[in-house]
């Protein structure tokens, strides 16, 4: 091999930089997501497949529903349980804390969503 | 003069079908042969020249032999495939250029138009990329996984005659001009692939003559033309009563072979030999004498031009030898280049490498201002150039531009100096203080992206005239567009070949243009002590204001 | 039919991941063996293929000079199209890797009657080589949000900046929508322009047609189908970390998309998309243009390559040098009394 001064220390920074996640996270598992479960129902307004991967686009749904064409907050789930079409009276009502619902996947998977951009972050209690 | 009339090829380059004009062949590029007819093809080499090169280099050349082009059975070697494969196999291990060109191209098309024989032929063949292509697409087939699986597939075809007869025909139809490695985003060189590919035909001897003959003379006289010594001096002392009628002056400062001289200087031979590299020759002699230079001229080396480049690098490297051998038989302080473009090439990239380390000679010192050439402080040469650019720099020239007021002068790049050596300024210099009408051609066609004269690497041979006329219309058309906005009259360049070509390129596409080389403006425009007052140019042309 | 080849290469290859997936036993072989596998296969290709570079010297300093040369002290050098030093080198090669330098200078020849030759400027392929290359490179590091735990700041950073129109929920990356614009512009060039159509080979469309199908399964992933994320780094984070979880939530798309981006890895070093490296080690760029200044060492230069000598030389014509009054070494023998047969070398 010729060049060794060059092209091996210029190896070594292609592999460092492809296997960085390896040795970032290495000797860690990570932790698993744990969103707190809801005691006050034991059901949502959707299907928990649906709210797993598509709850942002309901929370969208809603709020361009409500605040630009004047829907009604009302909402009903399959087996006729009424609730609010709201994020903080509705969601929020079974769901308590951010921090232990919604922050705990998001975090994981870092994802940023703006509601807190309008809406008033919920006080936590611990 | 081309078979073809200028009218006709007028026509054709805008209108026959080809890829320039918007034509697209119906075939798969793998799928069309190449055809040779007369004037598409050059001379093979003849059998003693292959034989006195084997001599020399022993399995480099081939097997000699009498061979025609248009043939089907070229004589080869019974096991000439294999020599190919090993041959690129080699090649692969001793040049990392090669082996990355060969993997990295990602046919992006960059360099399509980028070259002036496909801008004048329209032959897609002649895309860089496709004449890559040719020798990559074997390389694949024996030294690539995925080529042995996919076959045609991933690019791949096997080694066969027709795919000879291709590389034949498109590697001498590339110029090693350099001008598609300029817009390639990986650098990729043909120039590079056709050396080797020139290098590989040879190991099965197919070869052109008007290489090989004239890299013989080169070896065994010293010059390409084969001139032997007593002719060769005697040459250059004819000159001298040419620079005695134009100027009345008797020059006795040129000395050949003059042991002790302070500097060897060394040129292209055509300069000694062929109009209108002679009035270069002047130019010279007429600055050397000017400041008083001590210098000597070699026979023995008379011939700065490389046509070994044109080979393989193991000739190129026997040729260029002789420079150093003379320069230390003769004991003198570092070596001064002429007007020459591929000589340049291998000057400035390769011959330190290969024939240094020049130890026995003084990092170069212009004897008149004093200063020191350091950016050759190894090879130890430096080009004429350079050293008159700096002459004019510190006023050492007393110059009567107005001397040259009867030329319109424009300058060609040479593609060597230029993208081989990055020498662009230093001549606009020269002719900036020699010359009072210096207009540029259009920007895509000067310096770093200069086009070919369309004759280089040994392609300056009679029975391709059309191609070169084809190949040079790039650069003949921009010469045009100066001529006429500015009224050109004059196309001044650095190089030998360039000379040649050029004068056959302006005579078919702008016949009212000039071909010169830098010197022989200088030498115009150069003041001598005790000179007659000039009625003429050093070509005999009269002056401005002493016409008629 | 090249185009068609690669087209159906891609197709199938979708079809293979998304019907292997369903069958027992498929999510682990697409979702944890073959992208452990393809990234080994592209680490290990990758390292052998410029080991394999590396082995064979660079014999000549070659680079290709596009600009003015370091001459006299008062010509102006152009330093980094034409470097002669190893930070004007340095400089070169980065213009060269994150700007694209060479193909800034493209240009487009046309020939008109007369003839006449033009050339207008034509940055499209620049531009659009750029956009693809840049946000390819985004891309990637976004889904290290997905291979890390905690998601480095970096990575956040460049989601938040990526997503910053602030369009949609999950929110629009623009590098998605650039991405496949660019890809699909490479694509069209190689279609719509004739001579690029000509010199094109199934391994340009390949890849490209492998490209867009990454890019579209992941855009129909996150904005149309759209999948649990977090099951889906759950297994992607384990990846990273040896240990993959693998749930039952992960739909199909995901394993088209994982099974696509692991045979681009396995294809990677034996194809062209091998110029990543290549364009490091380039001769004619990453080379000072000092040839003159420093001696350059050719490994395999061979001493025993000399020129014809000048005693031979003179053996050949010292008659006619004496005669025209050339100098010579070795005078003429008082007579000629015998003749030398002329060696020759």
């Amino acid at each position: 091999m010729y060049d060794n001064n060059k092209i091996i220390p210029g190896l070594i920074v292609f592999v460092g930089l492809i296997t960085f996640p390896i040795w970032y996270g290495f000797g860690s598992a990570g932790h698993l997501p744990i969103p707190e479960k809801s005691t006050k129902s034991k059901e949502c307004v959707e299907s928990v497949e649906y709210m797993r991967t598509s709850h942002m686009v309901l929370l969208n749904t809603w709020r361009d529903g409500i605040v630009r064409m004047g829907e009604t907050r009302h909402g009903e789930t399959a087996d006729g349980t009424p609730y609010v079409r709201s994020l903080q009276k509705g969601c929020m009502n079974c769901h308590t804390s951010k921090k232990k619902f919604c922050d705990e996947c998001h975090t994981y998977a870092s994802v940023k969503p703006y509601c807190w951009d309008c809406h008033l972050q919920p006080k936590e209690t611990n | 003069m081309a078979d073809t009339k200028v009218g006709q090829m007028s026509e054709d380059v805008v209108k026959a079908p080809s890829m320039m004009t918007g034509a697209v062949p119906t075939k798969d590029w793998m799928d069309v042969p190449a055809v040779f007819k007369p004037g598409n093809y050059c001379y093979p080499g003849k059998e003693e020249m292959a034989a006195y090169h084997n001599k020399n280099l022993p399995g480099l050349f081939g097997e000699s032999r009498t061979w025609l082009v248009e043939s089907d059975d070229w004589l080869l070697p019974e096991n000439w495939k294999e020599i190919i494969i090993q041959g690129i196999k080699e090649r692969l291990d001793k040049f990392r250029s090669f082996k990355i060109f060969m993997d990295c191209c990602v046919r992006c098309g960059a360099c399509a138009d980028k070259c002036h024989f496909f801008l004048g032929t329209g032959d897609p063949k002649n895309m860089p990329v496709l004449r890559a292509e040719l020798l990559r697409s074997v390389y694949r087939n024996e030294f690539t996984k995925a080529g042995k699986i996919l076959g045609r597939l991933a690019g791949a075809r096997e080694m066969t005659f027709g795919v000879l007869k291709e590389w034949f025909m498109y590697f001498y139809q590339c110029t090693e001009c350099r001008r598609c490695s300029v817009f390639c985003p990986y650098g990729i060189d043909t120039a590079e692939i056709t050396m080797m590919a020139r290098e590989i035909l040879h190991l099965v001897g197919v070869n052109t003559n008007w290489i090989l003959e004239p890299a013989a003379n080169s070896n065994r006289t010293g010059n390409h033309l084969g001139l032997q010594p007593h002719t060769f001096k005697e040459n250059a002392e004819f000159l001298l009563d040419d620079i005695e009628e134009v100027t009345g002056l008797r020059l006795n400062s040129l000395t050949f072979n003059r042991k002790g001289a302070e500097i060897l200087f060394v040129i292209p031979s055509a300069d000694v030999f062929a109009d209108p590299g002679i009035f270069t020759f002047m130019g010279y002699l007429l600055l050397f004498d000017h400041i008083g230079l001590d210098y000597t001229i070699s026979t023995y080396s008379s011939e700065g031009g490389n046509f070994g480049l044109f080979t393989n690098n193991e000739l190129m490297k026997k040729l260029n030898g002789k420079m150093y051998a003379e320069a230390k038989r003769l004991g003198v302080k570092w070596i001064l280049g002429g007007e020459c473009g591929h000589m340049w090439r291998v000057l400035h990239q390769y011959m330190d490498t290969m024939n240094g380390p020049a130890d026995f000679l003084e990092v170069p010192k212009s004897p008149i201002t004093g200063t020191v050439f350091e950016n050759a402080a190894s090879t130890k040469m430096v080009h004429i150039s350079e050293f008159t650019a700096d002459l004019i720099k510190h006023n050492k020239l007393k110059l009567d531009p107005s001397r040259n007021n009867h030329r319109k002068v424009t300058f060609h790049d040479s593609c060597n100096p230029a993208r081989g050596m990055g020498m662009l300024d230093e001549p606009r210099e020269v002719i900036k203080a020699v010359c009072n009408n210096f207009y540029e051609m259009p920007e895509n066609t000067i310096r770093e992206q200069t086009f070919c004269c369309g004759s280089g690497t040994g392609l300056n041979t009679g029975e391709i005239m059309d191609l070169r006329m084809k190949g040079g219309l790039p650069r003949a058309n921009a010469v045009k567009h100066v001529r006429d906005k500015f009224g050109v009259n004059t196309l001044s360049c650095v190089c030998a070949i360039d000379r040649a070509t050029l004068l056959a390129l302006m005579q078919y596409w702008n016949p009212d243009v000039e071909v010169c080389g830098v010197s022989e403006l200088v030498g115009n425009a150069l003041i001598m002590e005790g000179e007659k007052e000039r009625e003429t140019g050093l070509r005999f042309e009269p002056l401005e204001g002493s016409e008629g | 039919m090249r185009i068609l080849k690669s087209l159906g290469i891609v197709l199938v290859l979708m079809l293979v991941a998304y019907l292997g997936a369903a069958v027992p036993g498929g999510p682990a072989l697409f979702g944890v063996v073959f992208p452990w596998l393809a990234f080994l296969i592209f680490v290990g290709g990758f390292i052998s293929k410029v080991v394999g570079w590396a082995k064979s010297p660079v014999p000549f300093r070659i680079p290709t000079t596009c600009g003015q040369a370091n001459s006299l002290p008062w010509i102006k050098q152009n330093k980094l199209d034409c470097p002669s030093t190893t930070m004007g080198v340095i400089g070169r090669m980065l213009l060269e890797i994150f700007a694209f330098r060479s193909l800034f200078r493209n240009t487009r020849a046309e020939i008109h009657d007369g003839p006449k030759l033009v050339y207008g400027s034509s940055k499209y392929l620049w531009l659009f080589g750029l956009m693809f290359h840049y946000s390819f490179l985004v891309i990637v590091v976004r889904h290290m949000r997905l291979f890390t735990d905690p998601v480095p700041f970096f990575v956040q950073a460049l989601e938040f900046g990526d997503g910053f129109l602030q369009v949609g929920a999950p929110v629009l990356y623009q590098s998605d929508l650039i991405f496949l614009g660019a890809v699909t512009f490479l694509f069209a060039r190689r279609v719509v322009l004739p001579a690029i159509r000509y010199i094109s080979l199934p391994a340009d469309y390949f890849p490209l047609f492998l490209i867009f199908a990454i890019g579209a399964t992941g855009v129909l992933m996150r904005y149309f189908l759209r999948v649990d994320v977090v099951s889906i780094k759950q297994l992607t984070h384990g990846l990273a970390t040896f240990q993959p979880v693998l749930s039952g939530n992960i739909s199909g798309i995901f394993f088209v998309h994982i099974f696509l981006v692991s045979i681009l890895m396995a294809y990677f070093p034996f194809s062209k998309l091998m110029h990543l490296g290549g364009v490091f080690l380039s001769p004619t760029r990453n080379l000072a243009n000092n040839s003159r200044m420093v001696r350059h060492i050719n490994p395999w230069n061979d001493p025993s390559i000399k020129p014809h000598s000048y005693a031979s030389y003179e053996d050949d014509f010292r008659e006619f040098m004496v005669e025209a009054g050339l100098p010579v070494d070795k005078e003429l023998p008082p007579k000629p009394a015998a003749e030398d047969a002329p060696a020759e070398s």
